[in-house]
């Protein structure tokens, strides 16, 4: 260690790799419905996708996931929650549409209307 | 890539309760459910909760189990990590007093939330043999800071203006130790860290080398730049063998690092650490016999001075801080002493950690802000007595400590208050009695342990205690007087002021204090031979009331001495007295409460 920009440094690399425990910090908040219905339609691939793209780009979001969201027509179901805690619900996900709503939604904040419930 | 961080305390408490069986069998089942690489298992430090054990946190979700067992593992996996329904029946939770409804977030349950956390801020957080998770949370910041950007002076200056004062026991004002070791002058100094943790029930300092050993040895090499030393001893007893690992494994990463070893950040400071095994003696603890333990000699006090600050191990200035005092100067120099001065009370700032045990629902580790009331911590954090029992006493400060009484429940903690009280901070053990603990009983307990770890050197201390203890021996046993209990005071006073070293002088205060606090209760076993909360045994006596007696004869059946006489559904059953051996098995068999113990 030959100075502190060089701890720095490492201190940031070793950051990403911990920070899924500040919980808080998040910009996103991505919940994947993963109940009998949800893996059944495939929200494990939706999941991943999703974790994928979120670590290509090193985005500040968390992936995680619940159980049956009710409506297992619509599944796979994806909430997105913003810092304010304001919800976005995707409907029928899958991995294509996964990559659009991270790049649009995570990246740029522009929510994907034309996936979301209310187009339903 | 990682979805999950699961975090399972691989602390001395759940080790033994056989969290790293649960370890293993998540390394079993997560690889059936294709998980392995999405569910990352952290082996950390202690949550504090060691009653609720073993403890598993799940982030991102910020869910905590407890008393996991290796039969919950599956479950867990199957319900939670791959459908993602928390299994409700382990989570820990809390009643809202208010609404009665069960808190599940964690924040809110009342054990963390009236805590604040700087010496075990890492402490169940981050993985403890991993030097990268401690440089995450901003770990070698404040080293990198002192050394890049301040003297020397200006380290002390700022450890001086927070006030830390040592956690050891003394209370000592930590810069002002450093500013005497800075001023002697020496071509060699040394910065020792006493780890040789005794009291019974205390367990602070080993949970935070278990947990965050990198927060001690930043803290070590901060003192050294500090006060000009180039060596440090971490002194620890060969007893904690999971903190003794933890340490080496932290020693070995920091020297890969750099951040230990030669010109450290560019600046020319060279800085090493050592670790020194004690063998468990509790005198060990004593700065001056503990500085002879590390130089190969018998452990023995000598009398001060010269401080060590002056002449230390091998005859150079030392400065010897205990674990939880270090664990607070990394935090102190990186957010700065205006930050640490804003926690605690005029006379004694920052927080303490504190071993509650004994008759306390929620027995942990808990850290709170100095100034914060014993009622809050007995029974807001710890819960109160189990079973309905009514509170009696708290013992702090361990074997030189002294117990508190319902009185005191509202005072605020910190060094100069319980002091006034008639007890002391001591190193944080925090021992809860409840009704059924009889005072002259517990004054032996300690007075025993005195007796055993004494070091011999001299006579107060040596022989002393020892009479201390046939005394108390004598009182138990109701052959005790009222001349006894003189006896027993001015003995305690003439060791308070001839013993040679702290811990001797300190020696007789369980002692002192319980008589101060509970003298009827002296009174009652002399005197009335009796003892009112049922515990010496010599002073017991099982009658059985004839009203209640069904005259079955199960307690003739149950008694191993034959002590109990009556005919079968005619005459009630009579105990002789003589004859019995008070073991109480009589009582445990009678189904109507005929027999009764005074």
């Amino acid at each position: 260690m030959k100075s502190l920009a060089d701890l720095q440094k490492i201190r940031e690399q070793a950051q990403k790799r911990v920070n899924m425990r500040e919980v808080g910090n998040e910009d996103y908040r991505v919940v994947v419905g993963m109940g009998t219905c949800g893996i059944a339609a495939g929200a494990r691939v939706v999941l991943n996708a999703f974790m994928e793209g979120v670590n290509h780009d090193h985005l500040n979001v968390i992936v995680t996931q619940t159980g049956c969201m009710g409506s297992c027509t619509l599944e796979p179901m994806v909430d997105i929650y913003d810092k304010e805690g304001r919800k976005t619900t995707y409907i029928k996900m899958d991995a294509e549409k996964v990559a659009q709503v991270v790049e649009s939604h995570l990246k740029n904040g522009r929510t994907l209307e034309m996936y979301t419930v209310n187009q339903r | 890539m990682e979805r999950l961080h699961v975090l399972i305390c691989a602390g001395t408490g759940c080790t033994s309760s056989r969290s790293l069986e649960i370890v293993k069998k998540l390394e079993e089942v997560l690889p059936a459910y294709h998980l392995e690489n999405e569910v990352k298992i952290v082996k950390t430090g202690c949550f504090g909760l060691c009653q609720k054990g073993p403890i598993m946190a799940i982030y991102p979700d910020k869910i905590f189990y407890s008393h996991v067992t290796v039969d919950d593992v599956d479950e867990i996996v199957k319900e939670h990590f791959y459908k993602g329904r928390p299994v409700t029946r382990l989570e820990l939770t809390d009643i809202d007093e208010k609404t009665k409804e069960k808190i599940f977030d964690i924040d809110q349950i009342k054990f963390y939330s009236k805590q604040k956390r700087i010496a075990l801020r890492n402490c169940g957080v981050i993985n403890p043999e991993d030097i990268y998770e401690y440089i995450a949370k901003d770990g070698y910041q404040a080293l990198g800071k002192a050394l890049t950007e301040m003297t020397p002076q200006e380290v002390i200056d700022e450890i001086l203006k927070s006030g830390l004062r040592g956690r050891g026991g003394g209370g000592f004002p930590t810069g002002r130790k450093w500013q005497f070791a800075r001023n002697s002058e020496s071509d060699e100094k040394y910065v020792i860290c006493n780890a040789d943790e005794g009291d019974p029930g205390a367990f602070m300092d080993r949970s935070i080398l278990e947990g965050d050993p990198h927060a001690v040895l930043e803290a070590m090499a901060i003192a050294g730049y500090a006060i000009g030393a180039q060596t440090g001893y971490v002194y620890i007893r060969a007893e904690y063998p999971i903190a003794v690992e933890r340490l080496k494994i932290a020693i070995s990463q920091a020297k890969e690092l750099g951040l230990l070893g030669n010109d450290i950040f560019g600046s020319g400071f060279n800085f090493d650490i050592e670790i020194r095994l004690g063998a468990g003696a509790f005198v060990c603890g004593e700065e001056t016999a503990l500085i002879a333990s590390i130089e190969g000699k018998r452990g023995m006090p000598v009398p001060r001075p010269p401080f060590p600050a002056v002449r230390g191990v091998w005859g150079k200035p030392t400065i010897i801080n205990n674990v939880e005092t270090f664990a607070n100067v990394a935090q102190i120099i990186y957010n700065g002493a205006d930050w640490f001065t804003q926690i605690g009370t005029e006379g004694s700032k920052g927080t303490k950690v504190f071993a509650l045990g004994g008759n306390v629902t929620n027995t942990g580790l808990v850290e709170v802000p100095m100034g914060t009331t014993l009622r809050e911590v007995i029974y807001e954090i710890g819960g109160g007595c189990p079973n309905h029992k009514n509170f009696k006493a708290v013992q702090t400060g361990g074997p030189s400590g002294g117990c508190l009484t319902e009185e005191s429940l509202d005072e605020p903690i910190d060094f100069d208050n319980l002091v006034r009280l008639g007890s002391m901070m001591g190193s944080g053990g925090m021992i809860v009695l409840d009704e059924d603990s009889c005072m002259v009983d517990v004054a032996r307990f300690y007075m025993d342990f005195i007796v055993d770890e004494s070091c011999g050197k001299c006579t107060p201390c040596r022989v002393g205690t020892k009479r201390l203890l046939e005394l108390l021996n004598k009182i138990c046993a109701g052959e005790g007087t009222l001349e006894t209990l003189d006896e027993l005071e001015s003995l305690s006073n003439h060791i308070k002021e001839t013993a040679l070293c702290g811990l001797g002088q300190t020696a007789p205060n369980p002692v002192l204090s319980t008589m101060k606090m509970f003298r009827n209760e002296y009174i009652a076993h002399v005197l009335d031979k009796r003892c009112p909360a049922g515990v010496c045994k010599a002073l017991l006596k099982y009658t059985i009331d004839p009203d209640k007696c069904k005259k079955c004869s199960l307690c003739t059946k149950q008694c191993p001495v034959g002590a109990i006489s009556g005919q079968v559904g005619k005459t009630p059953f009579v105990i002789d007295p003589d004859k019995c051996i008070r073991c109480g098995a009589c009582m445990a068999s009678c189904r109507f409460g005929a027999i009764i113990r005074k």
